[in-house]
């Protein structure tokens, strides 16, 4: 089976490419602010293929993809449908140029019917009654064509996910795309919502259709595309054939080949649990169960690195923990007391019973942007007796304990009276971390500890985080960054799809800890 | 300084300082189509206002009125909350501060009612704020428009109060009987016979508005609550995060701040009128809006805000008296051009002024 | 009995036109997700400039447009405002309503020295009262005749055309190419726009269709239903629209129905002013003046269905950062 798979996916490769490519993007730049979000990309398609585009999240693939759909310009780089260099200011544009896309976010008007979102822009006359016959038939057209049933007249708002999914599809088509982008399409589906995608996209492929595909799961890369691009970092790093490569490969291009940060790693004699997690159930707010039956325990003396490419239930993992959201089910064991997470709780309590929470994202959550740095020293303790007197705070001596923090923490510029934004992320870390060590808590929840912060204030962050251990604190991990989980972490668990798909200690591989972040668990499978 | 910022003066004195101006302008440009001058206008209007002690008293009078609502309106800004209600609930404040005199006025000297009026007043106000502010908390209404419905049914309910139960028998006009001495405010008039505020109603209330604005400052800026006000008001998943409650946090802003709509009624009922008549509030719940916008929400800002519409509105008078062409009603014009221009094209000439900074500072980092 | 039961309906249908034409307006921009409490200030803006022009030109059609060009004017500052600026709408609208409410009076005031109202308006210059054929021959035929010679004849011109409106906004909202791009830009801007279209240009087309139907609504006040203006004379007409909108819950139909209801409650507190009901006593004429905001109120509340607006309403639309 493999083997067909594997001759099959050969020749069709080199027909593409003796194809003029479909797509061909030469030295593309964009930029958001000081974010340099693609650098200089180049990139061929051919024509009929199935061309993966791979990277952890923020390596620059949906702006990428932004650009060829013409929801952003690029600021520079030329662009080549079919051979001929072409601009593409909006998404009018890209769709008279037969270009369609899948959003990762689907684009759709939920009250609308299928029909009536497949037509949205795209009605044949001024009154929908002489368009909407016709699209009528040619939407059963397609979805006879492609094996795509589905109720032309359902509101798409109380479709499942899948078929929502297959609405974005069909409006493309509808609208005589020839290049098809999905963005994450399999975000949301459940495995085998996935399989009837991919199997979609194959038929897609034969009848001529040039897909790109933007994943950051590898199995999905080696099941269904014929060639694969990484990103990372903004840069596309490497361009291979599917069947010439392997998962281990791409899972080593994809993170990147990046030294390992030396961090102290002591031996701390393991304590007793801090944290203790059973059958946590968590739903988001669109009612999609995010977190599924996870269960974990965190000794004294011990950090938990969780791992996992980002989306696959980790926020919620935190922010049900943290008390900030309420889970379907499960308990927690914190310090000795036994808490059900089902329940009511606030984040307020969370910290009394001694958890602190650096969060994921320091601007959504861990500051409040427009205070000044003293104000968001106490942010979550603002009611602790030690800032307040009476029903007033404290100024005097809230600002002079962040200026103690200032100094301990080397936050520059050191003023207490300079607002959040002002201040560079590795100083806006370092206010938030300041504020969950510096109460000394049993347990520290911290999410995502160095994004956006520069290479110095890194090791700094680090070495915190070990001292914690050394105190015999209990710390749960949770990152992206493979090389920060791997040294700082005493065991590490990776999640997956809201799974806890395996567990191994520090000295794990990138490959073998890739592979899990991409659902393979290979120990499971031998 | 970073490209696309901007210093604070300039975000906070140069930018606000340019929206009134250009409000001004069109003003300006309103009096010149009705064909008058717009310079002598701006004469006759500050002279009204300021020109002798019983404009300025008026101008306080009507400040005081100002600083209650604009400070209403700016405390729910500060939680995010746009509580357009000020004027409904300014009006059933001032049925509470009634309600209070009427009862103690024939047995106790003023300044012992005064705390009862106040209390009457700021629980009144807080009342017909709670049932917007739970809807928008509890059951996701949309607080604007609950509190527009709440101004048009406290209109209802005191236009049948007035008419039908506070309204002495014997008389026609639909409003409460006047205050004996124990409900009445002394004016400053009578207080600093020293300056000659003329007939002017200015009264007490004036500094019950001034103390109010540093209890609003204190408490927004120096308590723990305001400090979740604000956090809520400035990142609600920060707050959510700090374990804020924003169901708590909504309904505590508002009742504050249906409370100090409420407060507006000592100035007008208490102190002016020694009565309670059909519409007092007059529309200053709205201009609380613009106070609060144009004052940037606080105290101060508030104050001045405040003082400019007490000029506008007195030396409007004055100038529909001399330059009768020009009515009252050019206050409420320049009034809606503040919002608009303070308000909502709020950042009109952000991208101007941040395009002329970048080339500021980037001709003198290249010199 | 008939007869004031006529008589009743008689007036609901003329004091429920402005508010079904502001409705309508409302539906348009609301539907697009602009949020407009600005209604009252476009009817007053219309009604000032429709007496006016009325006036000079002795045409009530001259005064109509007028109106309308006014209340657009008007809808294209909010629409400025909330669109190309992406301001606060709720502001933008409170402003409107003030511009309207000054400028009014005190142009009436500069131009005709009247305290702000305008010269009254003679029959020429006003939409009179059209008599249906055969009214009068048909008049004393039973029931039916006295509906139709004093219930269903006798209006003017824009009584009627607001109630074909109903049909006509239904047919464009639910019908049109236009019509399915305005709730889509109102519930998901982004899926518009990735469909290839402008949500700019659509939310002004909406906010300028709600300026003419405002203006309609303001014409109706002051040059039919009235004869000239007369200062706020549009008297929270537009916040009763607006109420009335959400109890609709954004359809034209229901808007008919929801307008046709106020417009009753109205009538019935002119009608029952100062009389007893059997059974009831004395019902004070505030009750009937509050029972629509009550009613929005509590249906808002969600204890009598639930009444969502367009998902994107209020929002300004920024492409957003992925």
């Amino acid at each position: 089976m493999q083997v067909i798979d594997l001759i099959d996916q050969k020749g069709r490769a080199t027909v593409a490419e003796s194809n003029v490519p479909a797509i061909e993007l030469i030295g593309v730049n964009k930029s958001f602010g000081p974010v340099h979000a693609n650098k200089d990309i180049n990139l061929v398609v051919g024509k009929g293929s199935i061309h993966g585009i791979i990277g952890e999240n923020g390596a620059g693939k949906s702006t990428l993809m932004s650009i060829l759909y013409g929801f952003y310009n690029a600021d520079s780089g030329t662009i080549k449908i079919d051979g001929k260099a072409t601009t593409i200011p909006d998404s009018k544009s890209a769709i008279s140029q037969g270009i369609g896309m899948v959003h990762q976010h689907f684009m759709l008007v939920d009250p609308f019917t299928v029909l009536e979102n497949v037509i949205l822009g795209a009605e044949g006359g001024a009154l929908l009654k002489d368009g909407v016959a016709n699209a009528r038939r040619e939407l059963q057209r397609l979805a006879d064509e492609y094996d795509m049933t589905i109720d032309p007249d359902a509101a798409v708002g109380e479709l499942p996910v899948g078929l929502q999914q297959r609405v974005e599809i069909l409006k493309a088509l509808y609208r005589g795309a020839d290049i098809l982008i999905l963005d994450e399409p399999t975000g949301v589906l459940t495995p085998s919502e996935a399989d009837h995608l991919f199997r979609i996209l194959r038929v897609l492929r034969d009848q001529g259709k040039t897909v790109l595909l933007i994943t950051h799961k590898l199995r999905e890369i080696m099941d269904v595309t014929d060639t694969v691009s990484v990103m990372r970092r903004g840069e596309m790093v490497a361009s291979r054939k599917t069947a010439e490569t392997s998962m281990e490969e791409l899972a080593e291009l994809m993170v990147g080949r990046s030294v390992l940060l030396e961090v102290d790693k002591p031996e701390v004699e393991v304590g007793k649990p801090l944290l203790k997690v059973e059958g946590l159930n968590v739903r988001d707010d669109r009612g999609v169960l995010r977190v599924k039956d996870v269960s974990f325990e965190v000794r004294a003396g011990e950090v938990l690195g969780i791992a996992g490419v980002s989306g696959n239930g980790q926020s919620e993992l935190l922010a049900a923990l943290s008390g900030i959201t309420r889970a379907e089910s499960g308990t927690m064991e914190l310090s000795g007391e036994k808490l059900d997470l089902a329940g009511v709780h606030n984040a307020a309590e969370m910290r009394h019973k001694g958890m602190s929470h650096v969060p994921e994202d320091r601007h959504r959550m861990g500051l409040v942007n427009q205070f000044s740095e003293y104000e968001n020293s106490i942010l979550g303790y603002h009611r602790e007796p030690k800032y307040s007197k009476g029903m007033f705070l404290d100024r005097d001596a809230i600002r002079k304990e962040a200026k103690e923090r200032i100094e301990k923490y080397d936050i520059r510029p050191p003023t207490t009276e300079m607002t959040a934004a002002k201040f560079s992320g590795g100083n806006q870390q370092k206010i938030v971390l300041a504020r969950e060590i510096e109460c000394d808590p049993d347990v520290l929840l911290i999410g995502q500890p160095t994004r956006g912060v520069d290479i110095g204030a890194i090791e700094y962050i680090h070495n915190r985080i070990m001292d914690m251990r050394a105190q015999g604190k209990a710390v749960l991990l949770v990152s992206v960054e493979l090389d920060e989980i791997r040294s700082l972490s005493d065991r590490i668990i990776v999640m997956f799809d809201g799974n806890v798909v395996g567990e191994r200690g520090p000295e794990a591989t990138e490959q073998d800890l890739g592979l899990l972040m991409a659902g393979v668990n290979q120990e499971a499978a031998e | 300084m970073s490209k696309g910022q901007l210093p604070r003066w300039v975000d906070f004195g140069l930018l606000p300082a340019l929206n009134l101006i250009a409000a001004f302008i069109v003003s300006g440009l309103v009096v010149v189509i009705i064909g008058e001058d717009p310079f002598e206008a701006v004469k006759w209007l500050v002279w009204g206002a300021l020109g002798y002690g019983e404009g300025i008293g008026y101008t306080l009078y009507y400040a005081t009125n100002f600083i209650f609502t604009g400070l209403a309106v700016a405390v729910a800004f500060h939680a995010g909350l746009f509580n357009i209600g000020g004027e409904g609930q300014a009006y059933v404040g001032g049925l509470g501060i009634a309600l209070a005199c009427l009862a103690l006025d024939r047995f106790i000297p003023w300044w012992v009612t005064f705390p009862f009026a106040i209390a009457g007043g700021a629980l009144f106000g807080a009342a017909w704020a709670f049932i917007p502010a739970y809807l928008q908390a509890k059951r996701g209404s949309h607080i604007v428009i609950t509190t527009i419905m709440f101004n048009f049914i406290a209109s209802a309910l005191m236009v049948y109060l007035l008419s039908n139960i506070l309204i002495p028998q014997g008389t026609m006009s639909p409003s409460s009987r006047n205050f004996e001495a124990g409900g009445q405010l002394p004016l400053l008039r009578n207080v600093f016979t020293s300056f000659d505020f003329g007939q002017s109603p200015v009264n007490l209330a004036f500094f019950l508005a001034l103390a109010v604005c540093v209890v609003v400052w204190l408490l927004i800026w120096h308590t723990k609550l305001g400090y979740e006000i604000r956090s809520f008001g400035k990142n609600p998943d920060a707050a959510a995060y700090a374990g804020i409650s924003p169901v708590r946090i909504t309904i505590i802003t508002m009742l504050i701040s249906g409370a100090l709509a409420g407060l507006m009624g000592i100035n007008v009922v208490m102190g002016e009128q020694t009565r309670l008549l059909l519409d007092f509030a007059g529309g200053a719940g709205f201009v609380g809006i613009a106070v609060a916008l144009m004052g940037r929400g606080h105290p101060i800002g508030i104050i001045l805000a405040a003082m400019l519409f007490g000029l506008l509105y007195q030396g409007g008078a004055e100038l529909a008296f001399e330059i009768p062409t020009i009515s009252r009603d050019m206050i409420v014009v320049i009034q809606a051009l503040v919002i608009l221009f303070a308000g909502a094209l709020e950042h009109m000439f952000r991208p101007a002024v941040v395009a002329f900074f970048d080339r500021f500072s980037s001709d003198t980092a290249e010199a | 009995m008939l007869d004031t039961i006529i008589l009743v309906l008689d007036s609901t249908f003329r004091l429920s036109t402005p508010l079904l034409f502001a409705c309508l307006a409302g539906l348009f921009s609301e539907r697009s997700g602009i949020v407009d409490i600005g209604l009252e200030g476009k009817i007053l803006g219309s009604a000032f400039a429709a007496a006016a022009a009325a006036y000079v030109f002795q045409s009530p059609w001259i005064g109509l447009l007028a109106g309308i060009f006014v209340s657009v004017l008007l809808a294209l500052i909010h629409g400025y405002a909330s669109i190309t600026q992406r301001g606060n709408q709720v502001v933008s609208g409170v402003a409107i309503n003030f511009l309207a409410a000054g400028l009014t009076v005190l142009l009436g005031q500069a131009w005709f020295s009247q305290g702000g109202r305008t010269p009254a308006l003679d029959s020429a210059s006003r939409f009179n009262n059209i008599e249906l054929p055969f009214a009068d021959a048909l008049a004393d035929f039973p029931v039916f005749g006295p509906i139709y010679a004093n219930l269903i004849s006798g209006h003017n011109i824009l009584v009627y055309a607001s109630f074909a409106a109903v049909p006509l906004v239904w047919w464009i909202v639910f019908r049109t190419r236009f019509g399915l791009r305005l709730r889509a830009v109102g519930e998901n801007p982004s899926a518009a726009d990735t469909a290839g279209l402008s949500v700019t240009l659509l939310r002004y087309r909406a906010t300028i269709i709600c300026g003419i139907l405002c203006g309609f609504s303001g014409a109706y006040l002051s040059v039919a239903q009235g004869a000239g203006f007369i200062k706020d004379m549009s008297a929270g007409k537009g916040f009763i629209a607006l109420a009335a909108l959400i109890f609709a819950k954004w359809k034209p139909v229901n808007a008919m129905f929801t307008c046709l209801l106020f417009g009753f409650l109205d009538a019935l507190a002119i009608r029952l002013q100062g009389q007893e009901i059997p059974g009831i006593g004395e019902v004070p004429v505030q009750v009937f003046q509050a029972l629509p905001y009550v009613l929005t109120v509590v249906l808002l509340a969600g204890f009598i269905g639930r009444a969502i607006p367009p998902k994107a309403s209020g929002i300004p639309y920024v492409k957003e950062r992925t």
